[in-house]
């Protein structure tokens, strides 16, 4: 990776007296513009460190406003919010018992973005690799090109096509996965009707679709940037293609790669209207992936807050909060793994 | 390795040459493929199914050429031969799917397309007849991408130049960065919660423009500050430090050496960002509402009567629940259209900035 | 196990550029040979051309022969992995691999050749690290990273490296530029010790590098920028410094231009 100076501080420093020296030689007036120099620093620095601290501020106030939200709501509840797979928090009388928890939005979301990294950080490896070293010159840029423009496209768009779609189309392979991957009971499928393919494993798949273009171009701009000279170093030693991409282009990009897969991670967990066109909302904790069901934390929100009350508001509210607190803890887990892997490297 | 070489070769010819399948084999082997999977897919279902054919014959062909290579080429050549199959099929695999979306909604959008479509409102129109338009959409999705870029690019270039050229070692940098990298995982609907928490619960404003552009600021930063930082790292130090040398002052070095160099990627890293939250929904559904009538203020935020804004986004969710699942419902052909036109501006903007990109590497 | 080199009528192409033309020369087992010229004649490029390291730059090509003992190079036959299997080559700037210790790097052209067992690359090891003059100041240290040792140092172990898969040629692309004086002395002594087992080719700026450590110079020339680079003259070193055949020649070696 490249490395920073030495040390920041010690490259101002050496900057800072290269440019004493200089005025020394050049005489008195350069010692105005030196004062000058320092006012433009400091301004500037200032701004940076503002702009580096808004991001802290912003963090903070998510936190903050979300646990003021939610108490209200939670104090409410009367069934246990981490283990209560139903959502009924606005009464249907007054009085009435509030009940509502996370335990099925957790997992739901969990398992459609674990199938949808399974499936898409490889080939998206793979694309990322194909563009950079694999495909024709002539074509590697118009690809590349291709795929960047594809990461721009709407998630909105990538959930009604997959609805669309795999509607039609998963049909045989559930049935196959059923047939051969049963045993292990995830690709179990029970119902005797045929899949209606609007379950976690088809969320999963258009999630998995959904965040390849992203995933594989941040991990393509990584692997464009090795530099030559690595790459002519196994080269030279009589490496293949592949023994190349294995030593000189997968180390350098790994840290690339782990945060690009983060990024999909993020947009997985918190992918919203994809999900919520595809399931069928059942508030209930499924772990037969193909059949359908299954309700996520952004999902619920975005289906629940048009007719939520008081405490629904503040219930949905609480369950953002922990996508939120999840989201982090992935977050720091992904940050510690890129971080031992660069002490190793 | 040269134990099979004809015998009237020298030992360094030998060596040279090596095994080789010949130049014929891959096709050979992928015909063998295609011939085998579709002989599967007859003996196992008893008809042709398309689907199952491929994947047979992909399987079948990377087998007997990873088997074949093995044995003729030894084990090296045999691992490259398939992982540059599995190269290939991961980018086919890929491509597939994403060009089909591209022509679905190509397919599906095009004819509804019109003066009428792009110039009027839905304002009057009933969601179950044909008419009507997505002026006030396109208009609410441009101030609303511009005034979240407003907000995060200057916030995000001046964070990523903090972290690269002043304290990335710090103690608060650290902080900072972890942050950053914590931020970029920040689902969308948790943005747009934080800001219906912050800003329509406990400040009491109405749904409007400005509202989503927040939550859209707050995902674009972090996108902003990483491709800043990537793009500033890659400057090299000699630079600096040959711009130190001659006297330049820290802050003209950034300005005059540092960020014109990184200018490209920067830009590149900006353009994913609105790439991004242009196409996001959820926290616009939660923010901005749905307004059938053309309204051109996104500070429209009163506390006393709600006069929000639409998006294109939220216009295509609208228009699909309005059709229920219906495709040939007026409504989901308006949110096909919706859609197409969403993309386009999408493509355009990316078009734009790498003509920038372009442009600044050639000057610099 | 060194072997000769025979290079005839070679065009050099970076796309339709002709960078290098017309190059025919013979290149001794167990000699070293020195390419000089000025900046731009195409000598490094001429190396690249001798383990096919040329054509990993996109559009480069190449027209012509390249013989090793009598097989070309360019044959269709031939495999350029294989070539670069059996012609070792060391860069200009040091490169060894940032995520390896200095021991995996040594050995990372033979786990290519497949897993083998630990006692035998300890040995392998030790030998090209003593071959390379590294090993009494890495010995201790072989789990380090390469990256963590000096520049000299790190160019020795490229050194290593590349004679610990015993190459038949070794190629050496203006090593020592990078490098303190200290460290291109200690470069310069390993060459001569690596010249009665390998066939050893270097580029250089250098040319009292190329008196030092060479049998045999080759000087390079173009006529003009944006024109080809030939091979002016190719001779016994001693001669190209003394008394050499083309006034060109003269008039570089003694420094009225380049």
């Amino acid at each position: 990776m490249t490395e920073n100076p030495p040390s920041p501080g010690a490259t101002i420093g050496a900057a800072g007296s290269a440019h004493v020296g200089a005025s020394t030689l050049s005489g008195g007036p350069s010692l105005i513009s030196g004062a000058s120099v320092r006012r433009g620093d400091r301004v500037f620095r200032g701004l940076s460190v503002a702009a580096s601290a808004s991001v802290l501020a912003i963090m903070a106030a998510i936190a903050a406003f979300l646990v003021s939200e939610a108490i209200p709501a939670l104090a409410k509840n009367d069934a246990n919010f981490l283990t209560e797979t139903k959502w009924f928090p606005d009464p249907s009388t007054p009085g009435g018992p509030v009940i509502f928890g996370i335990a099925s939005l957790a997992i739901d979301t969990l398992v459609s973005s674990l199938v949808a990294m399974a499936v898409a950080v490889p080939v998206a490896i793979g694309i990322a690799l194909f563009t950079a070293y694999y495909a024709p010159r002539r074509l590697a840029r118009p690809l590349a090109y291709l795929v960047d423009l594809l990461a721009a496209v709407p998630s909105i768009v990538y959930g009604l096509w997959g609805f669309f779609f795999f509607k039609n189309h998963l049909g045989g392979l559930v049935l196959w996965l059923d047939r051969w991957f049963g045993w292990t009971g995830l690709f179990h499928y029970r119902p005797s009707a045929l899949p209606g393919n609007q379950s976690l494993f088809t969320a999963g798949l258009v999630l998995a679709i959904m965040i390849l273009p992203i995933i594989s171009a941040i991990s393509r701009e990584v692997f464009v940037q090795v530099p030559r000279q690595n790459i002519e170093a196994a080269l030279a030693l009589g490496a293949t293609r592949w023994e190349m991409v294995r030593i000189s282009v997968l180390p350098f990009g790994r840290a690339g790669v782990t945060s690009a897969s983060i990024l999909g991670l993020g947009r997985a967990l918190g992918e919203t209207l994809a999900v919520a066109l595809i399931l069928t909302q059942v508030y209930d904790i499924n772990l037969h992936i193909t059949e359908n069901g299954g309700i996520t934390f952004a999902s619920n929100i975005a289906l629940k807050i048009g007719e939520a009350e008081n405490t629904g508001t503040g219930a949905l509210i609480a369950s953002g909060l922990v996508l939120f607190v999840i989201t982090l803890a992935v977050n720091s887990v992904a940050q510690l793994l890129i971080r031992r892997s660069n002490v190793e490297a | 390795m040269a134990t099979l070489t004809s015998p009237d070769l020298t030992p360094v010819a030998a060596a040279l040459r090596g095994q080789k399948l010949p130049r014929w084999a891959p096709a050979a082997l992928a015909a063998l493929g295609v011939v085998l999977g579709i002989g599967a897919s007859y003996g196992l279902y008893g008809e042709l199914r398309t689907a199952n054919a491929v994947v047979l014959s992909a399987v079948l062909y990377s087998a007997v050429q990873t088997a074949a290579s093995f044995a003729v080429e030894g084990r090296r050549q045999a691992v490259d031969r398939l992982f540059t199959t599995f190269v290939y099929t991961a980018f086919l695999l890929a491509a597939l799917p994403l060009v089909l979306i591209l022509w679905y909604t190509i397919q599906r959008g095009y004819h509804v397309i019109s003066g009428t479509f792009l110039g009027s409102s839905m304002f009057l129109v009933n969601p179950d007849n044909a008419g009507g338009g997505i002026y006030h959409a396109i208009a609410g999705t441009l101030q609303q991408t511009l005034l979240s870029a407003l907000v995060a690019v200057p916030l995000g270039v001046l964070t990523a130049l903090y972290l690269v050229e002043y304290g990335g070692r710090t103690r608060f940098g650290r902080l900072v960065s972890f942050f950053v990298d914590v931020m970029t995982g920040v689902p969308s609907i948790v943005a747009g919660i934080f800001v219906y928490a912050a800003w329509l619960i406990a400040l009491g404003f109405q749904k409007s423009g400005l509202a989503g552009a927040l939550a859209l600021a707050i995902l674009m930063l972090p996108i902003v500050v990483r491709a800043t930082e990537e793009m500033l790292k890659l400057v090299p130090a000699d630079l600096r430090e040959a711009s130190y040398a001659l006297g330049v002052p820290k802050w003209r070095t950034i300005l005059k050496v540092v960020l014109p160099t990184a200018l490209p990627g920067i830009v590149t890293g900006v353009m994913l960002g609105v790439a991004r939250v242009m196409g996001e929904t959820a926290p616009l559904i939660l923010l901005v509402g749905t307004n059938p009538k053309i309204n051109l203020n996104p500070f429209s935020f009163s506390q006393v009567s709600a006069n929000p804004q639409t998006a294109l986004p939220t216009y295509i969710w609208d228009s699909f629940q309005q059709a229920a699942g219906n495709p040939t419902h007026p409504a989901a052909q308006r949110a096909w259209g919706a859609a197409l036109v969403l993309i386009a501006l999408i493509m355009l903007l990316n078009l734009v900035a790498r003509t920038i990109a372009r442009f600044a590497r050639a000057r610099g | 196990m060194a072997k000769s080199i025979d290079v005839s009528d070679l065009n050099i192409y970076y796309g339709s550029f002709l960078a290098v033309e017309g190059v025919s020369m013979f290149i001794e087992p167990k000699s070293v040979t020195a390419f000089i010229g000025p900046s731009g004649c195409g000598k490094s490029t001429v190396l690249r051309t001798l383990n096919r390291m040329h054509e990993v730059i996109p559009g480069a090509r190449v027209q012509g022969k390249v013989l090793l003992d009598g097989e070309d190079i360019y044959g269709s036959a031939v495999d350029p992995v294989n070539v670069r299997r059996t012609i070792g080559m060391v860069f200009q700037r040091p490169n060894p691999f940032p995520t390896m210790s200095i021991y995996d790097n040594v050995v990372a052209g033979l786990r290519l050749a497949g897993r083998q067992p630990r006692a035998k690359l300890d040995a392998i090891v030790e030998k090209a690290l003593r071959g390379a003059n590294l090993w009494n100041e890495v010995k201790d240290r072989l789990k380090k990273p390469g990256a963590s040792l000096s520049g000299g140092q790190q160019q020795r172990l490229c050194i290593a490296r590349a004679i610990a898969v015993e190459p038949q040629v070794l190629l050496m692309d203006e090593p020592c530029s990078a490098l303190d004086p200290i460290s291109t002395l200690a470069i310069e002594d390993l060459i001569q010790d690596l010249k009665g087992k390998y066939t050893i080719v270097i580029v250089t700026h250098n040319m009292q590098q190329a008196a030092r450590v060479s049998d045999r110079t080759g000087f390079f020339n173009l006529s003009a920028v944006g024109k080809p680079g030939r091979l002016v003259e190719m001779d016994d070193t001693q001669r190209i410094f003394s008394n050499p055949t083309d006034k060109r020649t003269e008039d570089y070696i003694t420094g009225r231009f380049g």
